[in-house]
């Protein structure tokens, strides 16, 4: 007989606790608020609290960096095909201790937030979850249509756009911008121990929530991703005043696409796209 | 007392970001070699173009710029031998994300200008504040300045 996914990764995650593979599991679970949320189980006995449906929207990629969460010990963690990618750049990187880590990827059917499947999804091209240690297969096989091919086509609604129309679309989504930097805290690659907005000597960035701080903290938060932004749209998601931040990042990713044929956590140990460089990069606007 | 001028005559304001090994040098040979240029120009002087954060443009038209030049050395001559490849690298994704925010490309130029290049640096300047002339203040950035304050 099948069992559910579900089942399979409680399994799974029990195995390790108690085979001492790994002292701690972050994964998808009912939290207070009666929510999905993330739990972190540290005892095999806990592990039947481990969940898995369409709502498990968050990138548990991202608790990997936290101080808190290292000193739980060695972690395994509860991922989709997107925040795998996650990990392969984290690696890349080196932020992460892969020996000492396991990755368990659950082979997805596509993320419904509040009943409506995620833009991610439609041109998903990772249903079976890449750089895992143990995948957890969907017995009832991934049916979302996806087009991959397509996933630059959100872009269009902007880019048919004039400069000025651009330019007033993103002043009209920036003015909601309330500067939580809850994009910042749910990036899985957003791990400086101090981010520069933070600094204050010298203040590069408006502390306050002006438009002109707005635009220099978004502009900012989506180009220290070029070339490593994996997609996950944890950012859009996580954003409370409901920019789509998804756009910028996915502009940058196309850049790099057509630019330097390079796709951020495809490839585990490819190199940086940012901090390498190639003599033969190809450019037409340096005079 | 004399009469206040009835129309102010636009001039641009243009921030140049310069390496110190190239085009700086090049800047000073232009000016003693006595090649005359546009004063609309402030040049600020930094290391080298490697160093030369995309903030530190986006801080420029938060001041007022109308538009900005970035330049350093050509290809092959970084004074810290790659310098300039890793600026090129994050240029060309930086001015796509310039375009997806709809802020005007045309006002940010990039170029490589020698120590040898005074005669380049002068045509270059020329040219570039003369384009910013036409296409008037980028009053599109200065209201959004003003909606901040």
């Amino acid at each position: 007989m099948t069992m559910s996914q579900q089942t399979q990764l409680q399994q799974k995650a029990k195995e390790l606790l108690t085979d001492k593979k790994t002292d701690l599991v972050i994964g998808y679970g009912i939290i207070e608020t009666g929510h999905v949320g993330t739990i972190f189980i540290t005892k095999p006995e806990q592990s039947d609290r481990l969940l898995w449906n369409e709502e498990c929207v968050d990138n548990l990629v991202v608790y990997l960096k936290r101080k808190e969460v290292k000193k739980l010990g060695r972690p395994a963690v509860v991922v989709k095909g997107c925040d795998a990618r996650a990990i392969a750049v984290l690696e890349t990187e080196h932020q992460l201790d892969r020996e000492n880590l396991v990755v368990i990827g659950m082979e997805c059917n596509g993320i419904r937030a509040r009943n409506l499947l995620q833009e991610k999804c439609k041109t998903c091209d990772v249903q079976q979850p890449p750089h895992c240690d143990f995948v957890i297969e969907n017995p009832e096989k991934p049916v979302t249509q996806s087009d991959p091919a397509n996933r630059y086509a959100r872009l269009e609604k902007i880019m048919a756009m004039n400069t000025v129309q651009r330019l007033d679309y993103w002043k009209n989504e920036f003015s909601r911008c309330i500067k939580c930097y809850a994009c910042r805290q749910n990036c899985p690659m957003c791990y400086c121990d101090v981010c520069v907005v933070d600094k204050n000597r010298p203040i590069r960035i408006d502390t306050s929530a002006t438009l002109k701080g707005n635009f220099a903290w978004n502009i900012l938060r989506a180009f220290h991703l070029a070339g490593r932004c994996i997609g996950c749209s944890a950012c859009s998601a996580a954003c409370p005043a409901g920019i789509d931040l998804d756009l910028l990042n996915l502009s940058l990713a196309k850049a790099a696409e057509e630019h330097f044929n390079y796709r951020a956590g495809t490839e585990r140990n490819s190199e940086p796209l940012i901090g390498t460089f190639s003599p033969e990069d190809q450019e037409s606007f340096i005079r | 007392m004399s009469a206040e001028p009835t129309a102010t005559i636009f001039e641009p304001k243009v921030i140049a970001f310069v390496c110190n090994w190239c085009t700086y040098l090049g800047a000073d040979l232009a000016g003693t070699s006595r090649l005359e240029y546009p004063s609309n120009l402030r040049i600020i002087r930094l290391p080298c173009t490697g160093r030369i954060d995309f903030n530190l443009i986006v801080k420029a038209f938060e001041n007022g710029a109308d538009s900005v030049l970035v330049s350093g050395c050509h290809p092959g001559d970084c004074h810290y031998t790659s310098g300039n490849f890793h600026a090129r690298r994050r240029w060309i994704l930086f001015r796509e994300l310039l375009n997806t925010l709809g802020i005007d490309t045309e006002r940010v130029h990039f170029s490589w200008i020698s120590a040898a290049e005074g005669a380049k640096f002068q045509k270059f300047i020329t040219e570039i504040v003369e384009k910013t002339r036409n296409m008037g203040p980028y009053s599109a950035m200065k209201e959004i300045v003003a909606l901040s304050d």
